[in-house]
């Protein structure tokens, strides 16, 4: 395996009495594209922005090509580009302004202006003012602006969040084509599930401060792999001493919303014991589903919450 | 040689500039207005009304008043308006200027209420077949009028007074060549001020500066886009106003021009530092703007622009004196009327340079830059 081009060891960083994050490691190879996944809060950005040297660990070491912030600032803004979870430009300059003001910072032609204008597809609105653009257009633009320089490292920081499905699909197009096309290693951070899903090679799932589980998609599941759920709902109140026994891992029971899952080693095993004991003692179901195991799944039963929260 | 970030860098604050109409209005348009309206205000008034407000006495008739300014020239008028009728009675000739007094009958309480709403400064009652002033003994626009009113009934005629007036019209002499090179200093201050503090702190506030300081862009090639950006806007501003003044007053620059030009530039620097430094660390544009107003609002009011500093107490002039707008509205109203060149204002442009270089190494010393 190749050396990483990116190295988090044991990084802590506190804010007043908020463990922001908590004693985290992990690397990135370079082409490899990752996801922080994390609901609000998680520590997400923050771990983001000290790679982004924006902010400074209290404690731990992050090696960007073997270098780090203290004593390489202009070396590194070369390596790394970014977009950040809102990026704001100046409202009154068109796109082809902005992408050419930050294009002179890097000193490259115009012509890579073009280029990269090309890649998100915004030609049409390059004579376009930035205050006109819709939310879309705008990551769009911070996007373009991040792959000016061809950097090794792209850390885009929730670059679909707020956005409409289809402007969303978009943005993903354009990831997916430039994973096909670029040997950049990518961090996303996101709290969609999907996203992590689709883009990604490997997913680091977050949650307050700390690194709960990371792995590809596969290997988060499969460690998972024999699990499957029956959710169900009903309208009554249901002790939970009803659902144990063999073959039954763990019910996560809401009982405000008189919600289950139960999650199990085998469906076809499972479901007409659980659909007896229902009959037996007189619950009424108002929903039943049957279904594998997801990323969402895997996270509630480490947290107790949805990503979203 | 200038590189290409930074030649982009000033285009960037340029078009932001010119293309919202507000600001084209408050940068060029506004100046001129008020150039205009206080250099009218001040300059053309050969005449003046006056209203006093005259209560006669309950037991006495208008008779009984008109009799006490019988050597006096006076009119009794009807206001068609409000069907009511006043006594007018001129003070002064050609050269002193005149002042028309318009005395209306009115009650004691409307007396006051024209006091107060500041339609007129001075009350005249009667009393018994005597005259009653009553006045702020602090406003001098009330003291004037009972000169004026005193000699006037007192039948003094100034025709035959031995005195002789002239009028003084020479140019550096007048109300608007005191006001226009303030003006002009002025504008450097406001335009620098806001134009740049407010500028930074927003793009600070808005997150602009974040992403700009991801990339290898040199970050006091940042700052000072923004100040040779200002430099070039002031002159734009500042000769705007002064082909403006140049042609509607007569304004001219006696002295050195290239001296106006080195000072003028130095003014810029030195509020430019000054901008700098606020901007260093305000983190919302709300601050700023009370910050910004701290600064600006004393020095407008005590540096000589509107009126002299002079009137204050000789005590905190020095003070005054020190302050940079002080400074550079005087050093270029002494180019302006006094015909002054280098050897005069050297000393301004050495302390403007200095106070923007400090403020501006401080302020980019505790830069926040997001």
């Amino acid at each position: 395996m190749s050396t990483p081009i990116l190295e988090v060891i044991e990084v802590y960083k506190y804010f007043k009495n908020v463990k922001a994050v908590d004693g985290i490691s992990f690397s990135v190879n370079p082409g490899e594209f990752i996801a922080l996944l994390g609901p609000n809060g998680a520590g997400k950005t923050t771990t983001v922005e000290m790679i982004e040297g924006i902010q400074k660990q209290n404690k731990g070491t992050i090696n960007i090509s073997g270098l780090n912030w203290a004593a390489n600032e202009s070396k590194l803004h070369q390596i790394i580009s970014l977009s950040l979870q809102e990026t704001r430009f100046i409202d009154k300059l068109t796109v082809n302004e902005t992408v050419q003001l930050f294009a002179s910072f890097y000193k490259l032609p115009r012509t890579r202006v073009d280029e990269v204008i090309e890649i998100v597809a915004l030609q049409e609105k390059k004579k376009s003012y930035v205050e006109n653009l819709s939310g879309g257009q705008r990551q769009k633009l911070a996007l373009a602006i991040a792959l000016l320089n061809k950097a090794p490292l792209l850390l885009l920081d929730e670059p679909t969040t707020g956005l409409d499905p289809t402007a969303r699909r978009e943005i993903w197009n354009i990831l997916m084509s430039l994973k096909k096309s670029l040997n950049t290693s990518i961090i996303l951070t996101t709290h969609y599930m999907e996203e992590a899903e689709y883009l990604c090679d490997r997913i680091i799932i977050m949650d307050k401060g700390k690194i709960l589980a990371q792995g590809t998609l596969e290997e988060l599941l499969s460690a998972n792999n024999s699990k499957e759920i029956i959710e169900f709902a009903t309208i009554d109140n249901i002790s939970e001493q009803f659902f144990c026994g063999d073959g039954i891992y763990k019910l996560i029971w809401d009982e405000n919303a008189f919600t289950g899952k139960l999650i199990v080693k085998s469906i076809i095993e499972q479901l007409p014991i659980f659909l007896q004991k229902i009959k037996e003692n007189g619950i009424k179901l108002t929903k039943l589903e049957c279904r594998k195991l997801t990323l969402d799944d895997l996270f509630i039963s480490m947290t107790g919450k949805h990503l979203g929260d | 040689m200038l590189n290409r970030s930074f030649l982009q860098l000033i285009l960037v604050q340029i078009r932001d500039f010119y293309r919202e109409p507000a600001v084209l209005f408050w940068a060029f348009l506004f100046p001129i207005l008020m150039a205009w309206g206080l250099g009218i205000a001040f300059n053309k008034k050969p005449e003046v009304t006056k209203t006093i407000a005259l209560v006669i006495n309950e037991k006495e008739s208008t008779l009984d008043f008109e009799k006490l300014f019988k050597n006096t020239q006076y009119d009794k008028k009807l206001d068609s308006l409000n069907d009511t009728y006043y006594y007018n009675i001129t003070y002064g000739n050609e050269n002193l200027g005149l002042t028309h007094f318009r005395l209306k009958p009115v009650s004691w309480q409307q007396a006051e209420l024209l006091v107060k709403r500041g339609s007129a400064s001075l009350i005249l009652a009667t009393n018994e077949g005597k005259l009653e002033y009553h006045f702020d003994k602090f406003s001098a626009e009330a003291q004037l009028a009972y000169l004026q009113l005193t000699s006037l009934f007192n039948g003094e005629n100034l025709y035959e007074q031995q005195a002789v007036i002239k009028p003084m019209t020479e140019k550096g002499t007048r109300y608007i060549d005191f006001l226009i090179p303030g003006l002009i200093a002025m504008n450097v201050m406001m335009s620098t001020m806001w134009g740049i503090s407010y500028t930074l702190i927003e793009a600070r506030s808005k997150k602009l500066l974040r992403r700009m300081v991801a990339t290898p862009m040199p970050r006091w090639e940042y700052i000072l886009s923004h100040i040779v950006t200002r430099i070039v806007l002031c002159f734009a501003e500042a000769s705007i106003i002064f082909a403006f003044a140049y042609y509607y007053f007569d304004i001219k620059i006696e002295g050195s021009i290239f001296a106006f030009i080195i000072l003028f530039i130095s003014g810029i620097i030195g509020f430019s530092g000054l901008a700098v430094l606020i901007a260093s660390r305000t983190a919302k544009t709300q601050i700023g703007n009370g910050l910004i107003n701290l600064i600006i609002m004393p020095m407008m009011l005590l540096s000589g622009i509107y009126f002299s500093y002079h009137n204050f107490p000789d005590t905190v002039i020095p003070f005054i004196q020190a302050l940079p707008l002080t400074m550079l509205a005087d050093g270029i109203k002494a180019i302006f009327n006094e015909s002054a060149g280098f050897a005069e204002v050297w000393k301004y442009i050495v302390i403007l340079n200095a106070f923007g270089l400090i403020t501006f190494v401080i302020g980019l010393k505790y830069y926040k830059w997001y």
